[in-house]
């Protein structure tokens, strides 16, 4: 407790000035409402001061440091003060190469398209969520609605992949994708084989295989919600449509699925974040591939920023990272969640 | 796959409804069938890894669908008679309680005067906390690095210390709407009969705002105790010192040839989170749920 006490107190003046100003319009009356104004403004100080300074200290300080770093080449060892100001160079080699006619060639091809291609396997998940986890997400989450022996447990089955942690769900996988692992064997028993180059190696479908593993550790989450959003669609509206005739199918199509409209658009925020800031499980899966077949930005930046000691360009990766989930959140935001917080109750 | 399935509840689910005249369901064959798939691959690859720690290497060569033949305790007994995985267990733990016990103590005070003080600047400083959604942990987390360094912190406090940070907006949101619902006579009760606001808090608030503060606990306490980016940058060196999931991969990298011991070590890694899981379901599903509606 002492470190954070320390780290508390050494900050404390920010939240004291705070307080302070905000107490400056106030006029006393008398002696006796000035002494509560302050020691309102104290207690609130005391509720919110350690929270704020954690956060400020330990979330912004270190978000705007990386703006900070990503202007310099700086490999992390040496003092910050001697590192070398570049401006934008570290972003423009992650783009293009860098502005340098000498080097661009060279460090387009070993930065540039790098970047590129982790990237492009970032949109790739994006789209992939979209098109395969949405679909297998829904169908379970519709079929599952309703009651039969043996919901409750499946749904915690179901669900259980997403609480495991992505170490655990990656080395699990990994052994089952090993080479002369039960997937192959299995593989075999049906007549075919392992992808050609391995599992994880094959420069095709090392890809795909990381996907399968993603969508297990994380559609449990996508059904849960569904299921909860199910789970407040009045019975009566069904009853009604059922009534006029509506088929199972129809009753879906035209009334679940648009209630729940508003899960299904939060969901998929949350899974376009997630899949931006993708890195655990790419991570243990071998940190991307060897070839970085399936690597990611995060994976990347942490290869390049921490482990090869390049902490000005790895800041510049992260800076481009918030930079991308940031523009998605808010046009998210502004476009697809706007109509849901306008008509809360509406689903069209 | 599971689209065949499900098309055919359209012709099944006309002679059901008909015939409770109720709700058209669709077939229970149906949803039983798509629950047998669910579970299937999802404790298939579980009950593989654990069964797989009772293996032989021999044994998981020559015959890795079958049960295990023949039954092996050793790879199990072996890790649980070490110290090590007993050690990253322990570590485990105290972060994860250290860093729930601080997201909900810093998270409760702070949402409290932002749901039920009125004050100049408190939309603002509600603002700020929940700029940190946008802040992922992975853009703050190399210059968080140096920022632990530079101050001295180490080892599992370092851990500790930015969880919480990085815990606090998710909690203040969830917690803020719970407490504002709270009715405002409570306080102007507690207020008449002499008791403070800090009293109130402690007496009056926490104690109600229970089921809330065990939501958003339940959900810090999963993220502390699933972390793998902060350990590996801050808990490198002696595996004693490492929490589980670090431990599971280094555990692999020593033990590269020994398969089936890696997966008992990552099968009993897996089993306190397993736990905690069936016991805390309804609350974590309720958290998740409630994250995402608030």
């Amino acid at each position: 407790m002492t470190a954070l006490e320390a780290s508390g107190r050494s900050a404390s003046p920010a939240v004291d000035s705070s307080s302070a100003a905000g107490s400056r319009p106030v006029t006393p009356a008398s002696e006796h409402t000035r002494r509560a104004t302050v020691r309102k403004w104290a207690e609130i100080a005391l509720f919110v001061g350690p929270a704020m300074v954690l956060f400020l200290t330990f979330v912004v300080y270190p978000v705007v440091s990386a703006a900070r770093f990503s202007l310099y080449k700086w490999n992390g060892v040496s003092q910050f003060s001697d590192a070398e100001f570049i401006g934008l160079e570290n972003y423009a080699r992650a783009l293009f190469g860098g502005t340098d006619p000498v080097t661009q060639q060279a460090f387009t091809t070993a930065y540039s398209q790098p970047f590129w291609e982790a990237l492009s396997h970032n949109v790739a998940i994006i789209f992939l969520s979209m098109a395969v986890q949405l679909p297998i997400a829904l169908i379970v989450a519709l079929t599952l609605n309703r009651r039969f022996r043996g919901r409750a447990f499946t749904r915690v089955v179901i669900f259980a992949p997403y609480v495991l942690s992505e170490v655990i769900a990656g080395t699990m996988w990994l052994i089952i994708f090993d080479p002369n692992g039960i997937a192959t064997e299995l593989m075999r028993s049906v007549g075919l084989d392992m992808p050609a180059g391995g599992w994880f190696e094959d420069q095709t479908w090392g890809f795909w295989t990381v996907f399968f593993i993603i969508t297990w550790k994380y559609v449990g989450l996508a059904i849960i919600l569904f299921l909860a959003g199910l789970s407040g669609v009045s019975e009566d509206l069904q009853e009604a449509a059922a009534i006029d005739g509506a088929s199972w199918w129809q009753i879906q199509w035209r009334i679940n699925i648009p209630l729940i409209g508003p899960t299904i658009r939060i969901w998929a925020f949350l899974s376009i974040i997630g899949s931006i800031q993708l890195f655990d499980m790419v991570w243990v899966l071998n940190r991307g591939g060897t070839a970085g077949q399936y690597s990611t930005i995060a994976s990347y930046m942490m290869e390049i920023g921490f482990f090869r000691a390049d902490w000005g360009y790895g800041s510049a990766i992260a800076v481009i990272m918030f930079f991308l989930s940031f523009v998605i959140a808010l046009a998210y935001m502004a476009t697809i969640l706007r109509r849901d917080n306008a008509h809360p109750r509406k689903a069209r | 796959m599971s689209v065949d399935t499900s098309t055919r509840a359209t012709p099944a689910s006309s002679p059901h409804r008909r015939r409770q005249g109720l709700l058209p369901e669709g077939s229970t064959y149906v949803a039983v069938g798509i629950a047998l798939v669910g579970v299937g691959l999802t404790l298939g690859p579980i009950l593989y890894l654990i069964l797989g720690g009772f293996r032989t290497q021999g044994d998981l060569a020559a015959n890795p669908t079958g049960l295990p033949d023949p039954w092996m305790w050793q790879n199990y007994w072996e890790i649980l008679s070490q110290p090590l995985f007993w050690r990253q267990l322990l570590n485990s733990t105290l972060v994860a309680v250290a860093t729930t016990a601080g997201v909900v103590l810093f998270g409760t005070m702070a949402a409290y005067p932002l749901a039920r003080y009125s004050f100049k600047g408190r939309e603002l400083v509600f603002v700020i906390f929940t700029t940190g959604l946008m802040f992922p942990l992975t853009v703050a987390v190399l210059p968080l690095y140096l920022l632990l360094r530079d101050m001295g912190i180490s080892g599992l406090w370092g851990l500790v210390i930015p969880q919480i940070a990085f815990g606090l907006p998710v909690t203040i949101i969830i917690l803020r709407p719970f407490l504002a619902a709270l009715p405002k006579e409570l306080e102007e009760a507690s207020f008449m009969d002499g008791i403070s606001r800090i009293g109130f808090f402690w007496r009056m608030l926490l104690p109600l705002a229970r089921p809330a503060m065990v939501t958003v606990g339940v959900l810090a306490f999963i993220g502390s105790w699933n972390a793998y980016l902060l350990p590996l940058l801050l808990l490198t060196g002696d595996p004693a010192g490492m929490t589980l999931p670090l431990g599971v991969t280094t555990f692999q990298g020593q033990h590269s040839a020994a398969t089936t011991m890696i997966m008992a070590y990552t099968s009993l890694a897996m089993l306190p989170a397993l736990a905690f899981f069936l016991l805390m379901e309804r609350r974590i599903v309720d958290g998740l749920t409630g994250a995402v509606k608030g």
